[in-house]
């Protein structure tokens, strides 16, 4: 499949953004006391500018974004429609959450806007991977790893924005390093994001063949089958977008690339700024997590994309998809 | 409405004969010619005479070769929307411009509706679809929609052009929802396979196999020929990361 920066982009930063505001309605839901009024601004702002940027991103993949909005209409069948409207749906339900942290609306408001906030952002991520989990078309997409992939990975990297963020903002103010909680869940989710990828790697790479060039061209039965000449010259719409092929021969250093950059260097420096003692060295080693983190989940979002085969290649002379 | 209608009768398809394919692509210009002044007008063509061309078809003729030896033959195989009973790429539609039509099975796109977000084409096995880069729409066979039902047409050329053309009757057009129609008779006699059913799109044109080919036996194997792979050095960002990679 051709990897669309558009949609690397989206996927990377609104799984990011949907990832802090579902663990910010976690944390509303268990522990209703307001943090500073300045950390609930930095942070609100940081998640909904990572979402909102995302959704952004995602509208410059479309031919006609003018008309984004018809996208929220078929909910019934469609998990790209339903992904937007659960999207949108989390908006409300976070600023209604931010406004209660605040003393804008009544504390009473905080649980349940934050448990309304964690549920419909952890459903806009199991969308997303929906999106992708039910293509049979696209057979390394459509497995039980992807969907547990983008909720895993957008919490992961929720919770790396959050740490690095909350223990800088703790620094600035001068207060104490009181980044402990958020370090420790972040390095979780990251191993447990590793699990998943791993996870998800070992089975594209174990998976048999769903459908062959016999049975693609009904020709099953007299012996092998392969393409004699193409239908045309030069590339289509269809080998352009599907049958992308650069780079899936360097798969595995761009893998370990993607875990040096996306899960080690990153829970190594979580590690250091819970480990380390004052707040400055704290913030320093945990924002520096961040870019790390980004840049290894673009690659592993590149590879998500260029990993997975289409039937339609079949057409083109791949023997087994 | 991407949800879609309950099961219709009538299933129009075209059934096409992989044994008297010559591969002539009469289909898929007749397709081309009629198709870009019709309901999905135009289907542009992007640097026509270049080293890169790039158009949009709604029916393309592949060349395969099956089998090994002496027993190899080549099948020319076009291949176009098949009109799924199921098809994946009108329910993933978020918009409602994918639609399948509940009196006679057609899938169609309303271009009015399409944000161009490309997701049908990927939820299609078979390639059907192809994106407008001009339009910013997606665009597919329409089973000559405005043909087949167009009082404007003589009754006898009220069938997909494809099918018109075809100087070999490879292609035939019918209604595979009744078994008695000559169309499905065909396919049962010939045993008309469905292509890749294994991704349960339950598509409704079908392709009749080849049948044996007549050879004398005893005669030597001829000797394969060496492949020969043109390598041509890449330019741009990637090319350059991918040689970094290679070292």
């Amino acid at each position: 499949m051709h990897p669309a920066l558009s949609v690397i982009l989206f996927t990377v930063t609104s799984g990011a953004g949907f990832g802090m505001l579902a663990l910010l309605g976690l944390g509303a839901a268990l522990q209703p006391h307001a943090p500073t009024p300045a950390a609930v601004i930095a942070e609100f702002a940081i998640a909904f500018a990572l979402t909102v940027f995302g959704l952004l991103s995602s509208t410059f993949h479309l031919g006609r974004p003018e008309r984004a909005w018809r996208a929220f209409s078929q909910w019934r069948s469609s998990w790209l429609s339903r992904e937007g409207v659960l999207s949108v749906a989390a908006f409300p339900a976070a600023l209604c959450l931010g406004a209660a942290l605040l003393g804008l609306l009544p504390p009473e408001w905080i649980r349940p806007s934050g448990i309304a906030t964690l549920l419909l952002a952890l459903a806009t991520l199991v969308a997303t991977g929906m999106i992708y989990a039910s293509l049979r078309a696209i057979p390394r997409w459509s497995n039980p790893w992807t969907v547990p992939g983008y909720v895993a990975l957008g919490l992961m990297s929720g919770a790396l924005l959050l740490h690095a963020f909350s223990t800088a903002f703790d620094a600035f103010a001068g207060l104490a390093a009181a980044g402990d909680f958020t370090g420790w869940l972040a390095l979780l989710l990251m191993l447990l994001g590793l699990a998943v990828k791993l996870g998800y790697w070992w089975s594209i790479d174990h998976a048999a063949a769903r459908a062959t060039i016999e049975s693609a061209t009904g020709l099953a039965g007299r012996g092998p089958v392969r393409q004699f000449e193409a239908p045309h010259t030069a590339d289509n719409y269809v080998m352009q977008e599907m049958g992308y092929r650069i780079a899936r021969k360097h798969a595995k250093k761009l893998r370990r690339i993607a875990v040096i950059l996306g899960f080690a260097l990153p829970v190594l420096l979580v590690l250091g700024s819970i480990l380390v003692p004052g707040a400055a060295g704290a913030a320093i080693l945990a924002l520096l997590s961040v870019p790390f983190m980004l840049l290894g989940l673009i690659v592993e979002r590149w590879l998500f994309f260029a990993e997975a085969k289409h039937v339609v290649t079949l057409y083109y002379g791949a023997a087994a998809v | 409405m991407t949800s879609l209608p309950p099961p219709s009768p009538k299933k129009l398809g075209l059934v096409i004969d992989l044994d008297t394919c010559v591969g002539c692509q009469a289909c898929a210009v007749a397709c081309k010619e009629w198709n870009a002044g019709g309901v999905s007008a135009p289907l542009p063509d992007h640097d026509p005479y270049g080293a890169q061309p790039l158009g949009l078809w709604f029916n393309r003729v592949h060349g395969y070769e099956a089998g090994e030896g002496r027993r190899a033959r080549t099948v020319h195989f076009p291949r176009s929307c098949l009109h799924c009973e199921e098809p994946a790429c009108v329910t993933v539609c978020p918009t409602g411009a994918s639609f399948k039509r509940a009196e006679d099975g057609i899938v169609l796109v309303d271009e009015a509706l399409c944000i161009g977000c490309k997701l049908c084409s990927w939820a299609c096995p078979y390639g059907a679809r192809e994106y407008d880069y001009d339009s910013g729409t997606m665009k597919k066979c329409t089973l000559c929609i405005d043909r087949i039902y167009n009082e404007a047409v003589d009754e006898r050329s009220r069938i997909p052009a494809c099918v018109l053309a075809c100087p070999t009757s490879a292609r035939h057009f019918g209604d595979l929802g009744d078994p008695a129609s000559p169309i499905s008779q065909l396919v049962a006699e010939r045993d008309g396979v469905e292509l890749m059913p294994e991704l349960g799109m339950k598509p409704v044109n079908r392709y009749l196999p080849p049948r044996p080919a007549r050879m004398g036996d005893g005669a030597a194997e001829p000797e394969a020929l060496a492949p020969v792979v043109p390598a041509e050095p890449g330019r741009g960002l990637l090319h350059w990361i991918d040689r970094v990679l290679s070292r």
